[in-house]
């Protein structure tokens, strides 16, 4: 009840802010300094997603019986001193396709207050808070907004920094689940705390050394009401409260740095490991090197049972406590982007990988008059290399694992290069290349097929200048393989007016299906118009069915006809 | 199930609240709000610091996947000596890399060679401090500290609105 009541209050307050954004710009653009004694200062942004939804039976579109959707959200921070609280207003009406259809109504989805003074060093949030420690392979909360991901806390959160170089960290609170007219939280408590020391900063002589070390660890507890479960012809009690740790070190001397960061849990079963006692454990460790002209990184990455929520019950992207990055590069280009892309194999896997930047010096035969810009990436992921356990102990613990490095179930690989020439002041040339093997048992992507696809994609891109503050870039895709749908071909066309129009077109053509039927066009169209912080577009055409996914995390997308608006500011 | 009379007066508490708030908006600039980042150095910055006193600073978002803000950094990039020389500019890269890709931003900058100050905000808690939507998203700081001018998306030919912004705020 009482958070309806804060919803319909932030709703005044929204309506207000969307109807009077054009002067808060007039205001910026004036660069009108904050007038002494002022109440404070507000800042927000607005988001609206709306699409239609035509039959098409041809690509199987999807067509909710309301026919369009509206996904929406405004966020307002209001800041006086060291002072700030702010909220998120969101809604589904109804969430567009996609989005977890459970997503429903209006309301309040986030808010917080906060107290920060870095001259004492202490800083206190009360409501919803993002949290990250280390890599987040213990305990990260964040949102991706475009896949409907949000994990934020609901509690309080406590940062200490009682001498230069040293932050301590707090928290308790239960995590974002849902939304149905206002935030829904999961039924497990979060207690945690972190400790990062930067030796540098610890004394004045050390500041300005070559030499930077950064040391870090934290310990994360999950409280849920226990319970039992029958397994086999056994009845097993589930732990009440699982911890987990992490001890992770950053060292970085000239062109050289290097993180390392190892991470261990107890005994969780889970739905994410069929209710095994077995621990987990997560091993990384990256390696870089940074020259003027040339660089390259290696990263190294071993998970094993570290998926970790605050429902134990829970899959997919409910609820996590942490995050698992995946080693695969993520890449932007259409058909490499959204066929095939790989997300970390929760229960356990191991992976290799790395990537080198070059410019080829100017004015040489390779280099060209401004110079060729190389970029080659490699990843590698295995399953664990593991012996599974017979009888009880197979029931209750599952496996064992036998080494770090790889077992022999092939998950990943994937080998790119991309090659860029600006070949004079009006053409840019790119030229990219990518092999693929692809294990579909491993990261379920597509349902018309189960095993390794071998895929080769070739593109091609050109930047042409064509007038003043005129551009058209054009792209050519081809992915080819003999698994799954076969043969596919991008092609796209954008032009973009600065600074305020942009149109482009692209279509997407499944020409190799062996099901005749299934050779479909996608085309899709859009037109925007940019103003400052303010940006419009309009959009009609086929959404493919495929995988959406951002940093790793991916959603599976339903194909859909029709129309999309989409329109952003900030204020 | 509410009375709908307690619906309204909660619905007028907010507008009247809005109201209240749109009064006073005129004469609110904004400032970079204070969040501590780490810089490729593994050293400690605080983004309320950042504005130089006295000339201009661009605070440009960006990631290492998203092209658009790579063209954006690099077209910068080539008129960076001389918006210097006319405005004393200072441009601050803040990449929203997560741990997926944090470990190649310096790589990338250096082969690329770009001569900004970059930092990493991979939970994204200045971007969203920022009420940074998407990227690339720019704003320009003048020599009081205060938040003039920003730009979401990148085209090619941004960077001369960019340089007029520059001439307008930049050292005189």
């Amino acid at each position: 009840m009482r958070a309806t009541r804060w919803g319909a209050c932030c709703a005044g307050l929204l309506v207000g802010l969307l109807v009077g954004p054009a002067g808060v710009v007039v205001a910026q653009e004036e660069g009108a300094p904050a007038e002494e004694g002022a109440p404070g200062r507000i800042t927000g942004n607005v988001q609206l997603l709306w699409q239609s939804y035509a039959p098409d039976s041809l690509i199987g579109a999807v067509v909710p019986p309301e026919k369009s959707a509206l996904n929406a959200y405004g966020n307002l921070i209001y800041t006086r001193g060291n002072f700030s609280a702010g909220m998120r207003y969101e809604s589904y009406l109804n969430a567009v396709v996609g989005f977890p259809g459970r997503f429903k109504g209006t309301g309040v989805g986030y808010r917080f207050a906060r107290y920060s003074d870095p001259e004492v060093g202490l800083d206190i949030t009360l409501g919803n808070f993002y949290e990250q420690f280390g890599s987040g392979i213990v305990l990260r909360s964040y949102e991706e907004r475009a896949l409907g991901i949000d994990n934020a806390l609901d509690g309080f959160r406590l940062i200490l920094t009682p001498v230069p170089g040293l932050e301590l960290k707090a928290l308790i609170g239960k995590q974002r689940l849902d939304f149905n007219d206002g935030l829904i939280l999961g039924p497990g408590l979060v207690r945690a705390v972190d400790a990062q020391l930067s030796l540098n900063d610890l004394r004045e002589a050390w500041s300005v050394r070559d030499l930077r070390v950064n040391v870090g660890g934290n310990f994360v507890s999950r409280f849920q009401a226990g319970s039992t479960i029958a397994k086999d012809t056994l009845v097993l009690t589930l732990p009440q409260n699982v911890a987990a740790w992490s001890y992770r070190l950053g060292v970085q001397r000239g062109r050289w740095s290097g993180n390392v960061e190892y991470a261990t849990k107890i005994n969780d079963p889970s739905a994410d490991n069929q209710y095994v006692y077995r621990k987990g454990e997560a091993l990384l460790v990256d390696l870089a090197y940074a020259q003027r002209g040339f660089g390259w990184v290696l990263n190294a990455k071993t998970v094993d049972n570290m998926s970790f929520r605050s429902d134990r019950n829970v899959l997919l992207f409910d609820l996590p406590i942490n995050y698992i990055p995946a080693i695969t590069k993520q890449h932007t280009y259409n058909l490499a982007a959204t066929l095939y892309p790989y997300a970390t194999v929760v229960a356990g896997e191991s992976s290799i990988g790395g990537e080198l930047y070059y410019t080829v010096p100017k004015e040489t035969w390779l280099g060209g008059r401004y110079g060729t810009r190389v970029t080659l990436n490699v990843a590698a992921a295995n399953g664990l290399d593991t012996t599974r356990l017979q009888g009880v102990e197979g029931a209750t613990m599952g496996f064992q694992r036998n080494s770090w490095g790889f077992g022999p179930s092939k998950f990943v690989r994937d080998v790119n290069v991309l090659l860029e020439r600006k070949v004079n002041a009006d053409l840019k040339l790119k030229y990219a290349y990518f092999y693929l093997e692809f294990n579909t048992l491993a990261t379920p992507v597509t349902t018309t097929f189960k095993g390794l696809v071998y895929a080769d994609i070739h593109v091609l891109e050109a930047q042409w200048k064509t007038a003043p503050k005129q551009s058209l870039r054009a792209e050519v895709q081809g992915l080819f393989t003999e698994q799954d749908k076969g043969d596919w071909a991008t092609a796209l066309v954008e032009y973009t007016w600065s600074p305020h129009w942009f149109a482009s077109v692209m279509d997407q053509y499944n020409y190799g299906n062996s099901d005749a039927g299934a050779r479909v066009h996608y085309l899709y169209g859009a037109v925007g118009y940019t103003d400052g912080p303010h940006r419009l577009a309009v959009g009609y055409g086929k959404r493919r069915e495929g995988i959406f996914c951002i940093g790793g995390v991916c959603r599976a997308v339903p194909a859909s006809n029709g129309f999309e608006v989409t329109f952003t500011s900030s204020f | 199930m509410r009375p709908m009379n307690a619906l309204s007066n909660t619905l007028r508490a907010g507008l009247a609240l809005s109201a209240l708030f749109l009064l006073t908006l005129p004469s609110w600039g904004q400032k970079l709000p204070s969040v501590t980042l780490r810089d490729l150095n593994g050293k400690s910055v605080n983004t309320a610091s950042l504005a130089q006193n006295g000339a201009p600073t661009l605070v440009c978002f960006w990631a290492t996947w998203c092209s658009p803000c790579k063209r954006e950094l690099n077209a910068y990039m080539e008129h960076y000596a001389e918006w210097q020389k006319r405005t004393g500019v200072r441009i601050v890269a803040v990449s929203i890399d997560d741990a997926r890709s944090t470990s190649r931003v310096a790589p990338y900058v250096s082969s690329v060679d770009w001569d900004y100050q970059v930092l990493l905000d991979p939970n994204k808690e200045f971007a969203r401090a920022m009420q940074v939507i998407n990227v690339p998203h720019t704003f320009l700081v003048d020599g009081k500290g205060q938040i003039v001018w920003q730009h979401n998306n990148y085209a090619d030919g941004d960077e001369d609105e960019v340089f007029q912004q520059l001439l307008k705020y930049g050292r005189k």
